[in-house]
């Protein structure tokens, strides 16, 4: 308001003043209004590198008292038993491995199959309601996963091929695998929806059948999102914890196993049964600490991964 | 035509027969039909296995769920000893004040940056930082986040998160959780953001609007919808997020008090939350009370699945529907 009548006031003939910067500029009020706002918005932005960075000091700091203190000796051991001073840390990267690989076999081609179907050969109508049921899928607690992985795939799948029908690092690994599949299918589905349909159509036009183009085109065009889906689902997998806590079998301690229809502790898995049962996770010694120890192994895992897939995805992005 | 015709009428007529025929007669693409297949069969297992969860898990549960709700509603995470009072009320205290603090803390924040690296920041380095800082926290496992809260929360400050429970409680498992999806807000609200037309801005700005005046009156109702699908798909995974809790302290067995749900009080007291009854209950596997313990974690489950499938389900639908008034 007060800026059109000062408009119109200049512009009327009895003034004939010339404008002048004042006029033309914002209401002093309006202006620092603004600029408070946006401060505001700034520091909210920083939140998230804060974050970032009480991860890091956290990590480091209770992970590097261990690190110090600790017997190296007892990091390459027997097993995990951290209240007895035992952190064998490769019983626990074993055991993520083995739930990752089986997870990973178990929702590599379902996921990528999904992937294809949906975004080659299905109807726009199936699509459409195939996907919102995928997300269902992808909605789906890691708990309730655990449940079903403990109670029906352990009997049911793994107890058909093993003397071992309770909980194991193969029943988990099924379970985190089901969870990884909506993960897969919807990132390299993106990918694959990425390429240029010039690229279908110049195969179709010079001959190929649909089964060719979809393997030959439109796969080699999409490879580097479909590996970065896979590399993310790794890093999701590793950094599963409900499920293979409750379906891997073992509880607070572990014994040395890569046999994975054995019951196994995975580092997530560790880390959640320490900080469970009792009403502190302080332990003897440095138990505490060992928490903080496995969580820095886990996260230099899972942000390895998630950088080597970000540069996957990159490299789609400057291909068209 | 400059060239006048090749062939005559007949002979053209033949070659068409003969080419449609070869191409679209049955069982001639004989690998492009077991590739189809074979997808159809991936995409049918996935259904399938979706299909027996959720019957494995209601087909557990339905007996506690038909023959005592109302009681199961109320009850108490507590011992085997009394089945009848088994329940879920004291989980459904935690995951809701959880939920709470995620959409008090996590949603401004969230949307706030969102708004700051989409509307205000230059891209340059510094924003390019943040954005890549925030998609790595997107991929930290929540265990680590649990972590974090055990020591900034739990250790840290238990004389705000919980003075008579050492820091266990409802409010460090809420700050923690809003911290785990920080993230997954801060994202969708910028691809909501960034899918406003630019003309609207530009339209806006041209009749003198300033910044923040067309954030607010154009920008973000034009992104509301997809932001809230955004706040609400990360509030589902909030309530069903189960490992940082176990670290931040939730009670896994006996609990003194049994809230009200609406009961702010109780939120610096010990908790336990949906997720962490459901884990300790079926952890009874293969103990004495395995068969009053399974039942009622699998009707735990049932509880949990329907506001996490809820919440999810609007969300979906939300933006289906505003996708769809979108293009037409």
């Amino acid at each position: 308001m007060t800026t059109t009548q000062q408009v119109q006031h200049v512009n009327s003939p009895e003034t004939k003043q010339p404008f002048t910067v004042e006029d033309l500029q914002m209401n002093p009020a309006r202006s620092n209004r603004q600029k408070a706002i946006a401060g505001v918005f700034a520091v909210t932005a920083v939140t998230s590198i804060a974050i970032s960075g009480l991860i890091l000091w956290t990590l480091l700091a209770e992970a590097w008292v261990f690190m110090v203190n600790v017997d190296w000796a007892s990091v390459w051991d027997i097993g995990w038993f951290p209240r007895r001073g035992i952190y064998d840390i490769k019983t626990l990267i074993v055991a993520s491995l083995i739930t990752t690989g089986i997870a990973m076999m178990v929702a590599t081609p379902l996921g990528l199959g999904a992937a294809i179907y949906l975004s080659e050969y299905a109807h726009p109508r199936v699509r459409s309601v195939i996907k919102p049921v995928l997300e269902v899928l992808a909605g789906i607690p890691s708990v309730v996963l655990g449940f079903f992985a403990l109670l029906w795939i352990a009997p049911n799948v793994v107890g058909s091929f093993s003397a071992n029908d309770a909980g194991s690092l193969a029943a988990a690994g099924i379970g985190v695998g089901i969870l990884t599949i909506p993960l897969i299918t919807s990132v390299s589905e993106d990918a694959m929806a990425a390429v240029p349909s010039s690229l279908r159509e110049a195969s179709q036009g010079l001959g190929a059948r649909k089964s060719a183009t979809t393997l030959r085109v439109v796969l080699p065009a999409a490879i580097s999102g479909i590996v970065a889906s896979l590399i993310i689902a790794v890093s999701r997998a590793i950094g599963e914890t409900m499920v293979v806590y409750i379906a891997g079998g073992a509880a607070q301690t572990a014994i040395y196993t890569d046999f994975p229809t054995e019951k196994g502790l995975t580092m997530t898995a560790a880390m959640a049964s320490q900080g469970s049962g009792t009403d502190n996770v302080v332990g003897e010694g440095l138990t505490f600490q060992s928490l903080y120890f496995v969580g820095l192994v886990l996260f230099v895992f899972t942000l390895g991964l998630n950088v080597i897939a970000s540069r996957f995805v990159n490299r789609i992005q400057e291909k068209y | 035509m400059a060239f006048g015709k090749v062939l005559d009428d007949k002979t053209s007529a033949r070659i068409q027969r003969t080419v449609a025929s070869s191409i679209s007669r049955k069982g001639v693409d004989k690998k492009g039909t077991a590739f189809q297949m074979v997808l159809l069969t991936t995409l049918f297992i996935t259904m399938l296995i979706l299909v027996v969860l959720i019957f494995d898990v209601v087909q557990g549960g339905w007996e506690v769920l038909t023959t005592r709700l109302w009681g199961f509603m109320r009850g108490e995470i507590g011992s085997g000893t009394f089945p009848e009072r088994l329940g879920v009320q004291q989980g459904l205290y935690g995951s809701f004040w959880i939920a709470v603090f995620v959409a008090v803390f996590a949603f401004p924040i969230g949307i706030g940056s969102a708004i700051y690296l989409e509307e205000y920041s230059r891209k340059n380095k510094f924003s390019r930082f943040i954005e890549l800082n925030i998609r790595n926290l997107a991929g930290v496992p929540s265990i680590v986040y649990g972590l974090l809260g055990l020591f900034l929360f739990v250790e840290g400050i238990p004389f705000l998160t919980g003075p008579n429970s050492n820091g266990r409680s409802a409010t460090s498992a809420g700050l923690t959780l809003a911290v785990l999806v920080l993230p997954i807000v801060i994202i969708t609200a910028q691809e909501a953001l960034r899918a406003v037309p630019s003309g609207l801005k530009e339209g806006s700005y041209g009749v003198g609007a300033t910044r923040w005046e067309t954030i607010r009156y154009q920008s973000l109702p034009y992104a509301a919808p997809g932001i809230l699908t955004g706040t609400l798909l990360s509030m589902s995974r909030a309530i069903g997020e189960a490992a940082p809790l176990i670290l931040v302290g939730a009670t896994t067995g006996f609990l003194g008090s049994n809230p009200n749900i609406l009961d702010v009080g109780s939120v610096r007291e010990r908790f336990t939350a949906m997720p962490i009854v459901i884990t300790e209950w079926t952890q009874k596997t293969n103990t004495v009370n395995e068969d009053v313990f399974i039942p009622s974690a699998a009707a735990a489950i049932v509880v949990l699945l329907v506001f996490v499938l809820l919440l999810n389900i609007v969300a979906i639908y939300l933006r289906h529907y505003f996708e769809k008034k979108r293009e037409s």
